[in-house]
């Protein structure tokens, strides 16, 4: 009996950590900065190359910071759901253009609607660097202490915006 | 004709205009060297399975830049490599560190190496005992026919 019983409760064990290794994307790998000061950065604005942006400037707001460029194919995806956000007026959400050309961000949010308060304006991607981004777009909660609390990679899916990013900021708005 | 080959100059020439700027060539064979061997234990975040210093992706050549210039900055390697992990975390170490969430990915191999051994040892031991046992008792039955047979090698002789 344990002839059989034995191998066929490794194998199980083994579909287990098949079956949760499935469901997992290893393209997510999880951020340090989550929990920490958002990193300082001090840049010019896409739409008025005079004028700076600096995270302090958002001291005491819940705010996003959203990483995406004109040549990036997923921020299409993701754009018609900040677009929405902006319009709901739940949370400003603060651009960061990245390693982009500045006619082509500004042209690229003139087709596609401009749902920023603002946007950096990120030239030689250093303030990626910073804040460990390595595939636009990316998302970032901060407090109102400036802190990040989330980190979404990838596109913000309707999904993820209900369970994790509007619950969040609820939270830290209270 | 003559269009031709004024048109084809001016297609070769745009080539030649809209052609990458090589990477710049390595002012500092130390750095450089450095570089490499830094490089090589960092894991590329695009191209995962890739490290670094082989990687051809975006990010990797604008971190390969920024790992130059910390060296230059005369930071240590592991200066550099904290740099990263703060940014990235432990995984865009190859040789991640030593500490509890990685007990597990470390000690994995020697526990499944332990368990083996034992299994192989409780194996060995149990079929000998079985052996031992089937070698030295007999049924009733067997018995019978053994002396049986005994008796009759006796008698033959």
């Amino acid at each position: 009996m344990n002839r059989f019983l034995i191998p066929l409760a490794i194998f199980l064990v083994l579909v287990g950590f098949l079956a949760v290794g499935l469901t997992l994307d290893p393209r997510e790998v999880p951020s340090p900065l989550v929990g920490k000061p958002a990193p300082a950065f001090d840049v010019p604005q896409l739409a008025a190359p005079d004028k700076r942006f600096a995270p302090k400037d958002m001291l005491g707001k819940v705010w996003l910071l959203n990483v995406w460029a004109s040549w990036c194919v997923s921020c299409r995806q993701e754009h018609p759901l900040l677009v929405e956000l902006a319009r709901s007026g739940l949370v400003p959400v603060v651009g960061l253009d990245y390693k982009d050309q500045r006619e082509d961000g500004l042209r690229w949010l003139r087709q596609h609607g401009d749902p920023y308060l603002l946007s950096g304006f990120d030239a030689d991607g250093r303030v990626g660097i910073d804040y460990g981004v390595y595939g636009v777009p990316e998302t970032y909660v901060i407090d109102k202490a400036g802190v990040i609390r989330y980190k979404q990679i990838g596109p913000v899916t309707p999904e993820a915006l209900e369970k994790k990013i509007l619950p969040k900021v609820k939270e830290l708005l209270q | 004709m003559k269009h031709w080959i004024a048109l084809l100059c001016a297609a070769l020439l745009c080539g030649a205009v809209l052609a990458k700027e090589a990477p710049p060539a390595a002012e500092d064979e130390a750095v450089e060297q450095r570089l490499n061997v830094i490089a090589e234990e960092l894991r590329c975040l695009v191209c995962q399975n890739e490290s670094l210093a082989g990687s051809r992706a975006d990010l990797a050549q604008d971190l390969r830049r920024e790992v130059r210039k910390l060296i230059k900055d005369g930071k240590t390697d592991v200066e550099v490599k904290d740099f990263m992990v703060s940014r990235y975390g432990d995984f865009v170490l190859y040789r991640p560190p030593v500490k509890p969430t990685t007990w597990l990915l470390w000690g994995g191999p020697f526990l499944l190496l332990i368990a083996g051994i034992a299994a192989l040892v409780f194996y060995l031991r149990r079929r000998g005992r079985t052996m031992t046992m089937t070698a030295t008792t007999l049924s009733a039955d067997e018995q019978k026919r053994a002396t049986a047979l005994l008796a009759e090698e006796e008698g033959k002789q």
